[in-house]
């Protein structure tokens, strides 16, 4: 029981990492960039709770969506002040990484200055409850997380799968040059890519910041890390994959802090990565490209 | 790049002799004591930043890898040599370069952990992976008895001391003056043209007969082997370290020196290093607008100037004499839209 509930409770946690994991993925399916600032968007959207709860004393259902536009524009500021130029240009990859990690740096850094570098804590979001199934017991927020991951991800699929710009968006990472003559505005699927996945990232956030209520602005990094190696261990680009690795994760260091030790429990999910480098490195569900020159 | 005229030669002597004079020139100010012992702290200060930062342009700027982890490396090459020195028995003269030597090791043996899978493969793994790395040895650190947990390890003795102020830096420089030669030649070898034919495609160096892997592998944990050094000597110059000083933001301090500098050049490098700890150390009262400064400068040079304010520029002192400096390679983002990829 004790092992089932376990596996529950990491898949609670995956369901975090699965949320950042497909911005991540959606990005890189794109524009061939580890967005390092797509960590520190949770961070922004924690923030942007944090502020509409605390500070104006607001209640919880506008807190949400005014958290996922604030992330959803500062994806778009992000992409057209710091990678746009850089993107149409053809730059070289390690340009576009070193940027990505100003961004971070500059994200993570600002928001120390403002609110300073202690973790503020959260008010509650949803009402923390034990729920009941048979004789297990799980916290209400290790359901909500599964819940709202399950159907972010088929809303996203049917997005991609269905509408038009779903479509734009599968055209522009399989050759953005053919799509472009194609008649698609290439521009605009990136910057709505950065959005969605940012948008993504805030939904994260509010999951984690009821899950674990405290925020801090360093909070971004081994979040962005933990979901970017989820993204890989489900094969970056595909968003089944990045649901996959993320549930893995979760459910990894779950195991790892019930059974093993809680102060290892990156070093673990550090070594999966390796490992999954090592053995598959285009991921679970990925496909692996050929490189054609 | 340049060919090996006669020239050259001479050239390379006199910026050789150069750095020898302005060694023997530090050398009796320090004991001399016209240079204050928190200036000479300084300056050894400056020499490690300047071996760090070279080691990475081997990697960020030859090989066009990018690596988020150094200070993890530093923070591995520091352990190693301070438990070393506080474990062996041996008295510290001899301890201490033998302690340099096994901090190198170590922190090499760590670059090929990390370094083969993530290099085996194209593309922005070791990024990612380096970053990884970089917290989560810094996390080990935190929780292990060996090293002492947060509180981390004090006690390492300095060479130098009031009365004879200057063995740690006659370590410091030698080792940054070789370091720099190193990277210098390096990049003009055989084997540095093989890396950097890889920064500049990858297929088609593979295609050439190049082991990319294995280029790969050894630019970086060449200087992975350096950053250990960098450690050791950084441990022992400031007597206690602790896991907190090689965090991420201390790793970005080196990438900021290297892109600052010129990916690709080393003298680059060395002045920017130079400029960028002179500076850190007079403006402390500023210190939490440092990593804002930082970052804006970094997104500022990516956009606008790629390569770094030198780009691929080497400055040499009699050139500079000569032509102000010349150009050896030019690159901008404009010319790189015929690649492969």
């Amino acid at each position: 029981m004790e092992f089932i509930t376990q596996v529950i409770n990491g898949l609670g946690l995956g369901s975090i990492y699965a949320l950042v994991a497909l911005g991540y993925s959606m990005v890189y399916g794109i524009v061939q960039l580890i967005n390092f600032a797509h960590g520190d968007i949770i961070m922004v959207g924690g923030y942007s709770v944090y502020l509409v709860m605390v500070m104006y004393g607001l209640p919880v259902w506008i807190a949400i969506p005014s958290s996922i536009i604030v992330c959803a524009l500062a994806g778009m500021i992000i992409e057209r002040v710091a990678y746009h130029r850089l993107l149409i240009h053809n730059a070289a990859r390690i340009s576009l990484l070193i940027t990505a990690l100003g961004v971070s740096i500059f994200l993570q850094n600002l928001f120390m200055l403002i609110f300073g570098s202690d973790p503020k804590s959260m008010p509650t979001i949803f009402p923390a409850d034990l729920i009941k199934l048979g004789s297990l017991e799980l916290a209400s927020s290790t359901v909500i997380n599964i819940v709202v991951s399950v159907l972010m991800m088929m809303g996203l699929q049917l997005l991609v799968d269905k509408s038009k710009i779903g479509k734009a968006m599968q055209a522009t990472s399989e050759d953005a040059g053919a799509a472009k003559l194609m008649g698609i505005n290439t521009n605009k699927v990136v910057l709505i890519t950065f959005a969605i996945g940012s948008a993504l990232a805030a939904v994260g956030a509010v999951l984690y910041s009821n899950t674990y209520p405290q925020i801090k602005p360093d909070m971004g990094n081994l979040l962005g890390i933990k979901a970017f190696i989820a993204a890989v261990l489900g094969g970056i680009g595909s968003i089944p994959g990045a649901m996959l690795g993320g549930y893995i994760l979760g459910v990894a260091e779950s195991l790892t802090k019930a059974y093993i030790s809680t102060t290892l429990t990156d070093a673990v999910v550090f070594g999966i990565l390796i490992l999954m480098l090592l053995v598959k490195p285009s991921g679970l569900m990925g496909k692996n490209r050929k490189e054609k020159v | 790049m340049g060919f090996l005229k006669k020239k050259t030669g001479i050239y390379y002597m006199v910026n050789f002799m150069l750095g020898t004079l302005l060694f023997f020139v530090l050398l009796i100010s320090i004991n001399t004591k016209t240079i204050s012992w928190s200036d000479t702290g300084i300056i050894i200060l400056i020499c490690i930043n300047v071996t760090l930062a070279a080691s990475l342009n081997l990697v960020t700027g030859i090989l066009g890898q990018l690596v988020l982890g150094h200070a993890g490396f530093m923070l591995v090459g520091a352990y190693a040599a301070s438990l070393f020195t506080l474990h062996s028995g041996l008295p510290l003269a001899i301890a201490f370069p033998i302690g340099l030597l096994l901090s190198g090791i170590v922190a090499a043996m760590f670059g090929v952990v990390i370094g083969l899978p993530a290099l085996r493969l194209r593309g922005d793994y070791l990024a990612i992976i380096t970053l990884g790395f970089g917290e989560i040895i810094r996390v080990v650190a935190n929780n292990l008895k060996i090293t002492n947990g947060a509180m981390g390890l004090s006690g390492m003795e300095s060479l130098s001391s009031r009365r004879n102020p200057s063995p740690m830096f006659i370590y410091a420089y030698v080792i940054a003056i070789v370091v720099v030669i190193l990277m210098f030649t390096f990049g003009r070898s055989r084997h540095g043209r093989a890396v950097i034919s890889i920064r500049e495609d990858e297929i088609a160096s593979e295609s050439m007969g190049i082991n990319t892997t294995y280029y790969k592998l050894f630019a970086f944990v060449f200087a992975a082997f350096i950053a250990g050094v960098a450690g050791g000597i950084y441990a022992h110059h400031y007597g206690m370290i602790d896991p907190s000083k090689f965090d991420f933001n201390r790793s970005v301090e080196i990438l900021i020196m290297v892109v600052l500098g010129g990916m690709g050049s080393i003298t680059g490098s060395v002045i920017s290093a130079t400029v960028l700890t002179l500076l850190s150390e007079r403006l402390r009262d500023f210190s939490e607008y440092r990593m804002i400064l930082y970052a804006t400068i970094l997104i500022l040079v990516m956009l606008f100037k790629p390569s770094g304010l030198l780009g691929r520029y080497e400055i040499s002192i009699p050139k500079l004499a000569g032509k102000l400096y010349r150009r050896i390679a030019n690159r901008k983002p404009h010319s790189e839209t015929g690649g492969a990829e």
